[in-house]
C-alpha cells in the first residue's frame, strides 16, 4: 500500500482505530507488528520512508521523529518497550507479559538488556575501527552470550508459547547475521550459541513472525543500495560496491 | 496502611539517586524494609549474586528474590504492594505516556550529565547549553502531555516521574557547587517550579542526602578531591 496516499488526506488517518507506523526492515517495529496479530488486533499499517520522513511521523512523534509509532484512536505512543506494555494493558487476550510481579520484572530487565547492550554492542563491533574490532565482538558476544544461557533448556524466552520477551529478542538473529555481513565480522555461530540458535529456528517458523520479519539479504540490499553500507569503516559490502 | 508481604530488603549506597527513588517509593507505600549500605569499591559476594549482569545498585530483594534497575523496581514495587498511593496513572495511556518521559529524563537528560563534569571551557559550555535544550524539550513535553497534571505542585503526592525527576534535579545546588551552574529559573522556569515544590515535599526532603555530606562525595567522585 502507498503511503503517500494516506499522507495526503489527514482526516481519513484521522479515522480507524489503530495504525502502526513503521519500516519493514526494523528491528523495532516488527514487535509492533507481531503484538497486535498475536491478540487479534486489527490494524493499519503505514510505510514510513525514513530518508524522507513524513508529516505524519513528525507529527506523531514529534520528540524523537522514530520509529515505530502506534497511533490508537488518534493518540499516538512511541518507544517499542513502552508501546508493547501498551498494547498488553490495552487487549488483555494472549498476555504477552507474565502476571506474576517478579517474573514480569524479570521480562523488563532482559528486554532492556537486549536493547541495551545485546543490540548496541553488535552495531559498535559492526562500526569498530580495525584496531578496535576484537575487542568490541568480544564484548558483543558477552552479551549475546548472556542471553544464550537464559533460553538455555527453555522453548521460548515466553516458556512454551512466544511472549514479551520473544518479541523483543525477535528478529535480532537476522539482524546479527545482517551485521556480520556489514562489518566483516563473526558474532554468531550454532557451536558457540547453541541455545540461542535453536531457539531461533524454532521463533521463526511461527507463522505470525514467519510472515513478516526482517531478512538478512533486504537489510543488506538496503544499506548497499542506500549508500549507508559506506558509512562503516571496512565494511567488505562498501568496498564491494 | 502496611501490608506485610514478606522481607524487603534493598542494596544501597546513600549516595546514589537511583537508590534514592527506590527508598521514596517504599517508604510512600509504608513498606517496612531494611536498607544495606553496599560499599562499591568492596562489592560484597552477596551483592554479585544478587546483580550478577550490571553489579550495580540499587537492588531490592524481596522474599530472597531479587530486582535490578531503579526503573524496574519502581514498577515492582507498584504492582507488589496494592497500596495507596499509585505511583503510575491507571489508564494504560497516561502510563505510556510516564513511561516514555522517564526513558526521556534518563536516557537523553541524565545521559548529559557526565559529558557536563568531564569537560571544560568551550566544550562544557557546549555540554551544558545541549542539557538545557534537553531539560526544554522536557518541559514542554511534560508540560503538553499532561496539561492538568504538570506542574505536580498541585498534588500533595509524589508520583513516579516525581521521584525520578525530583531524586536527581533537587540535588542541583550540590551539583552546582562542584561541577558547573547548569540550572536556573531563567533557562527552564517550569521544572525550576516542579523541582523546588518537590524539594519541599516532606518525605523528599528526608531522603535526599544532607548537602554538605553530597557535596563531599561529588567532589570525590567527579574531581579526585577528597576531603
Amino acid at each position: 500500500m502507498e503511503s503517500s496516499s494516506l499522507i495526503s488526506d489527514p482526516v481519513e488517518f484521522r479515522m480507524g482505530e489503530v495504525k502502526v507506523i513503521g519500516a519493514s526492515l526494523s528491528l523495532f517495529c516488527c514487535r509492533i507488528e507481531w503484538a497486535l496479530k498475536l491478540k487479534g488486533v486489527e490494524y493499519e499499517y503505514i510505510e514510513e520512508n525514513l530518508r524522507n520522513k513524513s508529516p505524519i511521523l513528525l507529527q506523531y512523534n514529534p520528540v524523537h521523529k522514530k520509529i515505530p509509532v502506534l497511533v490508537h484512536n488518534g493518540k499516538p505512543v512511541a518507544e517499542s518497550l513502552v508501546i508493547l506494555e501498551y498494547i498488553d494493558e490495552t487487549w488483555q487476550e494472549n498476555p504477552l507479559l507474565p502476571k506474576d510481579p517478579l517474573e514480569k520484572s524479570t521480562a523488563r530487565f532482559w528486554a532492556r538488556f537486549v536493547d541495551e547492550k545485546c543490540i548496541l554492542s553488535a552495531w559498535a563491533a559492526c562500526r569498530a575501527q580495525e584496531h578496535e574490532k576484537e575487542k568490541a565482538v568480544e564484548s558483543a558476544q558477552e552479551s549475546l552470550g548472556i542471553i544464550d544461557k537464559l533460553i538455555e533448556g527453555k522453548k521460548f524466552f515466553g516458556g512454551e508459547t512466544i511472549g514479551f520477551l520473544d518479541l523483543v529478542v525477535g528478529s535480532l538473529p537476522n539482524w546479527l547475521k545482517f551485521l556480520e555481513e556489514l562489518g566483516g565480522i563473526k558474532l554468531v555461530d550454532a557451536e558457540k550459541f547453541p541455545s540461542f540458535h535453536e531457539w531461533s529456528k524454532k521463533f521463526v517458523e511461527i507463522p505470525i513472525i514467519k510472515e513478516k520479519i526482517p531478512m538478512p539479504e533486504d537489510l543488506i540490499n538496503y544499506f548497499t543500495t542506500s549508500g549507508l553500507a559506506k558509512t562503516i569503516h571496512g565494511s567488505a559490502l562498501a568496498n564491494n560496491k | 496502611m502496611e501490608e506485610k508481604k514478606g522481607e524487603v530488603v534493598l542494596f544501597g549506597t546513600w549516595a546514589s539517586t537511583f537508590c534514592t527513588r527506590v527508598e521514596l517509593a517504599l517508604k510512600l507505600k509504608g513498606i517496612p524494609y531494611e536498607y544495606v549500605e553496599e560499599d562499591l569499591t568492596k562489592k560484597s559476594e552477596l551483592f554479585l549474586s544478587l546483580n550478577p549482569v550490571h553489579k550495580k545498585v540499587p537492588v531490592l530483594v524481596h522474599n530472597g528474590k531479587s530486582i535490578a534497575e531503579s526503573l524496574i523496581i519502581l514498577e515492582y514495587i507498584e504492582e507488589c504492594w496494592n497500596t495507596t498511593p499509585k505511583l503510575l496513572p491507571e489508564d494504560p495511556y497516561q502510563r505510556a505516556k510516564v513511561r516514555f518521559w522517564t526513558n526521556y529524563y534518563d536516557q537523553k537528560i541524565m545521559a548529559r550529565l557526565l559529558p557536563i563534569i568531564v569537560s571544560r571551557g568551550e566544550e562544557r559550555e557546549k555540554a551544558i547549553k545541549e542539557f538545557n535544550e534537553l531539560l526544554k524539550a522536557f518541559e514542554e513535553g511534560i508540560n503538553k502531555d499532561f496539561p492538568e497534571e504538570f506542574p505536580f505542585f498541585e498534588r500533595k503526592t509524589l508520583g513516579y516521574l516525581d521521584i525520578v525527576v525530583g531524586t536527581t534535579l533537587c540535588n542541583y545546588e550540590a551539583f552546582h557547587e562542584v561541577v558547573a551552574v547548569v540550572f536556573s529559573p531563567e533557562k527552564n522556569p517550569v521544572i525550576m517550579g516542579w523541582v523546588k515544590a518537590l524539594k519541599n515535599h516532606p518525605l523528599m526532603k528526608e531522603m535526599l542526602p544532607p548537602h554538605d555530606k553530597l557535596v563531599d562525595k561529588m567532589r570525590e567522585k567527579y574531581l579526585g578531591q577528597y576531603p
